[in-house]
């Protein structure tokens, strides 16, 4: 009785895009090894028979080498072999390499099918197999598809039930088993000759030093001008005249109902400044918290995640990770550690999560903290831009400049002082792809709906309590208590304390709890670091308990405290 | 013939791999990825200043760090 099946595969195969062609469940897919880190579970509906889906971390074999490979193995192994399928996907275009794991998988005896993803790709590189040979070889039912277009998905939804586990005399060893791929592919793979083309030889220029840097350096330039073009596009072309327009003058209308005071005024529209609604000031759950949330953070949002999904589509992030291996060797991590901090750009907790790529549990120790620490999240970025921007690209620069040498500076001191050494980078570069438009902005939808989901509820609630807490004057405890060392040390005025705690909830509702305060462009520098650097928010703080464990979370947030109120005490005694 | 690792290979160069030198784990790992005693491979890269190795084999473009590529010694063909 079939009751499960399994995506197994070697990483960058295109599992979750099976899995999500299979399921209709939305999952993230890109063109690297090690985009899934979890397994996700969805449905199928297999002749009025309801099947579980679950979608593996890829595996090169069966033995493990990372956290997230681990993972994987360790449910393979332990799955009852009579209840479950295994969809084994392989990279047409990559054949022989595939080979290894599908040999070693029915060889254990599991039920599989092979799904030969990627034909279309192979294809186009002149790459020819015979679907009928390979299965008279394999011995188990082989289906060609290409997932990103749907094809072959439904012929092998319709052969699942064919699956059975083949009896085999012997368990080959490794050496064998490369022999009898090598036969294998001789007598199914036909190769035509083709002429290189330019996708080819810019996939050879990037992997060369040379080539590699200025592909990379203008990479990098185009996507920063882009998330600024789109972001402050979004901004003034559609968000800003939709606050400003509409939306103000029912607000107007709603303050003028409530009579411009009272506790439900405070609460919804929040202060007038100057006896109007200021958007950015007034800390309202109707004014301040849409503006900020919609206004400010999510055009920046949507523009980073359109660019990050083009990056990670097109094949380009493990290509950057050759480049950088050298420096991130020296800060006790390599190469594909730029993996997890670009997705932190994005939002913190993805970034943790995806330092499960990482081999051992000291880089994930030190990829993690320094994400936390020298990483900010998009929405932090958005509303530093949005606070520093009026006083010129330098402050904002001195912020990234900030972060990133105490990124630096920072894993070079954990580097020396955790024990263990960093293993080597080993990754597949994956070739070049170029998705379709509608897949990418799939993915960005996925994003953005995730980000909506967890963003408004604590935006909201945050923005509530904080009024609630304002209105009655619950805060002057707090701030009284923690004014010294504010004022002493970082010089900034005691209502910073607020921003600072909320901080903790979210970063983008701290920095809009700023702009009242009327702070000195110094002030608003140090204020903006110090939110980067000294507590990760809440969401970031769970995951990093739940991967790091209590003992190394600890350390981290130690680590956190500590550099915050150093970085933070030095900026405020070195500018002027 | 010369033996020489992975990092000495000279670019575009085409070699055998003879040995992969080290413990059980990296020999197992490099096994599962393609690159075992026998196998034929094509170096594409070197990164200054110890930096990663790149290698073509069969099909796939690999990245190895240079620690990892000094561990494989290969013959040229």
């Amino acid at each position: 009785m079939i009751k499960r099946v399994y995506l197994v595969g070697n990483p960058n195969v295109g599992k979750s895009v099976v899995f999500s062609r299979l399921t209709g469940v939305e999952v993230i897919a890109s063109n690297y090894p090690g985009t899934t880190v979890e397994f996700t579970k969805g449905y199928l509906n297999l002749e009025g028979e309801k099947l579980e889906v679950i979608d593996l971390p890829g595996i090169y074999s069966l033995e493990p080498t990372s956290k997230a490979e681990e993972v994987a193995v360790k449910l393979l192994n332990e799955l009852p072999k009579d209840e479950s399928i295994i969809i084994n996907i392989l990279d047409a275009t990559n054949l022989e390499r595939n080979l290894f794991l599908t040999l070693q998988l029915i060889e254990e005896g599991f039920c599989v099918v092979i799904c030969l993803n990627m034909c279309d790709d192979a294809k186009h590189r002149g790459i020819d197999i015979d679907i009928k040979k390979l299965e008279a070889l394999l011995g188990v039912p082989v289906i060609s598809t290409c997932a990103v277009t749907g094809l072959g998905i439904k012929t092998l939804i319709e052969r699942l039930k064919e699956a059975k586990p083949l009896t085999l005399s012997e368990k080959l060893t490794h050496q064998k088993r490369w022999q009898k791929i090598g036969e294998i592919v001789e007598s199914v793979q036909h190769l035509s000759h083709r002429h290189h083309t330019l996708r080819e030889l810019l996939e050879d220029a990037s992997v060369r030093p040379l080539g590699g840097f200025f592909i990379s350096l203008g990479v990098i330039y185009l996507s920063f001008k882009l998330v600024r073009f789109l972001g402050e596009g979004l901004i003034n072309k559609i968000f800003d005249p939709l606050f400003f327009g509409p939306y103000k003058s029912l607000l107007i209308n709603l303050s003028n109902f409530l009579g411009q005071k009272g506790f439900l005024h405070h609460i919804l529209i929040g202060e007038l400044i100057k006896g109007e609604i200021d958007f950015r000031q007034s800390l309202g759950l109707l004014t301040t918290a849409p503006y900020v949330e919609f206004a400010m953070v999510l055009p920046y949002v949507l523009a980073f995640y359109l660019v990050l999904g083009i990056l990670e589509d097109i094949g380009f992030l493990p290509r950057f990770a050759l480049l950088l291996d050298n420096l991130l060797h020296r800060l006790g991590l390599h190469g594909y550690a730029i993996i997890p901090v670009l997705l932190g750009l994005g939002c913190n907790v993805p970034g943790i999560l995806a330092t499960r790529i990482l081999e051992s549990k000291r880089e994930r120790l030190i990829a993690s903290t320094l994400i936390s620490i020298g990483v900010p999240c998009v929405a932090l970025q958005a509303m530093i831009f949005g606070i520093l921007g009026k006083f010129g690209g330098f402050y904002v620069g001195g912020v990234y400049l900030v972060l990133f040498s105490l990124w630096l500076i920072l894993g070079l001191i954990l580097n020396a002082f955790f024990k263990g050494y960093s293993p080597e980078l080993l990754i597949e570069i994956p070739p070049y792809r170029f998705p379709p438009l509608l897949v990418i902005l799939k993915k960005l939808y996925i994003r953005i709906k995730g980000f909506l989901f967890e963003a408004l509820p604590i935006v909201f609630l945050g923005v509530l309590l904080v009024n609630i807490f304002l209105y009655f004057g619950w805060f002057d405890f707090f701030t009284g208590l923690f004014s010294g060392l504010v004022k002493g040390l970082f010089g900034l005025p005691k209502e910073a304390v607020i921003a600072l705690a909320v901080g903790f909830l979210r970063k983008d509702v701290a920095v809009g709890m700023l702009v009242p305060l009327n702070l000195t462009v110094k002030q608003l520098f140090i204020v903006s670091c110090l939110l980067a650097i000294s507590f990760p928010c809440i969401a970031t703080f769970i995951v990093l308990w739940k991967e790091l464990g209590f003992k190394d979370f600890l350390k981290a947030t130690l680590i956190m405290l500590f550099v915050g109120l150093i970085v933070g005490s030095l900026l405020n005694f070195f500018i002027p | 013939m010369r033996r020489l690792s992975l990092v000495h290979l000279k670019e575009n160069q085409k070699a055998k791999v003879v040995e992969v030198l080290g413990g059980i784990g990296i020999k197992q790992r490099l096994l599962s990825l393609g690159i075992y005693p026998g196998r034929e491979l094509t170096k594409i890269s070197h990164f200054a200043l110890r930096g990663p190795v790149t290698v073509k084999v069969g099909r796939a473009t690999l990245a190895l760090g240079y620690g990892m590529a000094q561990k494989i010694l290969v013959e040229i063909i």
